[in-house]
């Protein structure tokens, strides 16, 4: 495969889930989340059970990936943040090391450039922290858990 | 490319259904909707024209059950099939797990079937991937049409390399949850080779 495999380990969702939740206190946010451009989820912090958070990321993953389509024909790398504004939410979307969404969704008790100011705070700790989890995927003998999968294990999942 | 979270004990694969236009990709998607329990499945989305084409791509996330501890989900997505919508239907590819080509068994679109195959090739040949090595199933959809063509010469066509393929109707479901059972089973088995 051309990508490598998308991984996460608890030390580093730990690192990355610290980083959204205190995201959304300072920056007065409803929800803040992170997606990866495949629109998988990867943590989400906030009010987020009121929330159908997989189909958000799959349509934001989908805006960047337009997004980005728009800025290659334009001869722009990348159009790095996007802001939409409703009459009562507003949502800002951030890409981090051209890898990860960052999402932030806030009302009014909050403002743009607050959101802006504290998520370049975040992008920072964020870029580092995937770039080592991406380090310890590409390192060699990163183990599979899924070697050991028999083809009865999946046989067994459509048994119905 | 399949995302194995350890945290939330979850593998996410993304499996793409590619085809000319109006060959069936919602329709399966949505009596796949249709037919799954709540409690595996989340919200269909269609992102739409107002003559309900797909402008851009359908998803539907679907939980399939645990496997050594981990529960796998799949990610469903449609292309656009209309030839100039090909900027949008290269974006879905990204990231591909695998692919199900849904062709349409009509007379009238053998040439927009060999057509989009062809523009299936590129496309995943610009990312990098190939159909040969990717994780890849066919379906002969609307065999119920009166005016389908032989499946001998549809897999003539279509299928050269001998990759699992199956008849359909998608609005009717025959065949829908075979195809989506032999490509997620193909992607699994790519998942243990480690790939």
């Amino acid at each position: 495969m051309v990508n490598p495999q998308m991984v996460m380990y608890e030390e580093e969702f730990n690192q990355i889930q610290t980083v959204v939740d205190r995201l959304v206190k300072e920056a007065n946010a409803r929800v803040v989340f992170i997606v990866d451009k495949n629109g998988q989820l990867i943590a989400a912090a906030g009010d987020v059970d009121n929330l159908d958070t997989t189909s958000l990321a799959s349509l934001t993953a989908g805006n960047i990936a337009a997004t980005g389509g728009i800025a290659k024909l334009l001869r722009e790398n990348e159009f790095a943040a996007q802001f939409h504004e409703g009459e009562k939410a507003n949502i800002h979307i951030q890409l981090v090391g051209n890898r990860v969404i960052l999402v932030v969704i806030f009302d009014a008790k909050s403002s743009l450039g607050l959101v802006r100011l504290r998520v370049r705070k975040s992008t920072d700790e964020l870029n580092r922290i995937f770039e080592a989890l991406l380090s310890k995927v590409a390192a060699p003998g990163a183990d599979s858990p899924f070697a050991e999968i028999t083809d009865e294990d999946i046989d067994n999942l459509f048994n119905d | 490319m399949s995302f194995i979270n350890y945290m939330a004990r979850e593998i996410n694969c993304k499996i793409v259904y590619y085809g000319p236009g109006l060959c069936g990709k919602t329709t399966n998607l949505q009596y796949i909707y249709e037919r799954t329990n709540p409690d595996a499945k989340g919200k269909m989305i269609s992102l739409a024209t107002e003559t309900e084409r797909t402008l851009f791509f359908d998803f539907l996330p679907l939980s399939l059950g645990e496997i050594r501890g981990f529960k796998t989900r799949f990610h469903l997505y449609t292309v656009p099939g209309q030839v100039f919508y090909d900027a949008s239907r290269k974006l879905i590819l990204k990231g591909v797990d695998g692919v199900i080509f849904c062709a349409d068994s009509q007379i009238e679109r053998l040439e927009a079937n060999q057509e989009s195959m062809d523009n299936l090739r590129t496309n995943l040949a610009e990312q990098g991937y190939s159909l040969e090595k990717i994780p890849f199933v066919i379906q002969y959809n609307k065999r119920d049409l009166p005016n389908a063509v032989d499946v001998q010469e549809l897999r003539d066509l279509l299928n050269p390399m001998g990759v699992p393929d199956f008849e359909a109707n998608a609005r009717s479901g025959m065949g829908v949850f075979d195809t989506l059972k032999a490509v997620s089973k193909l992607v699994l088995t790519e998942l243990k080779r480690g790939g």
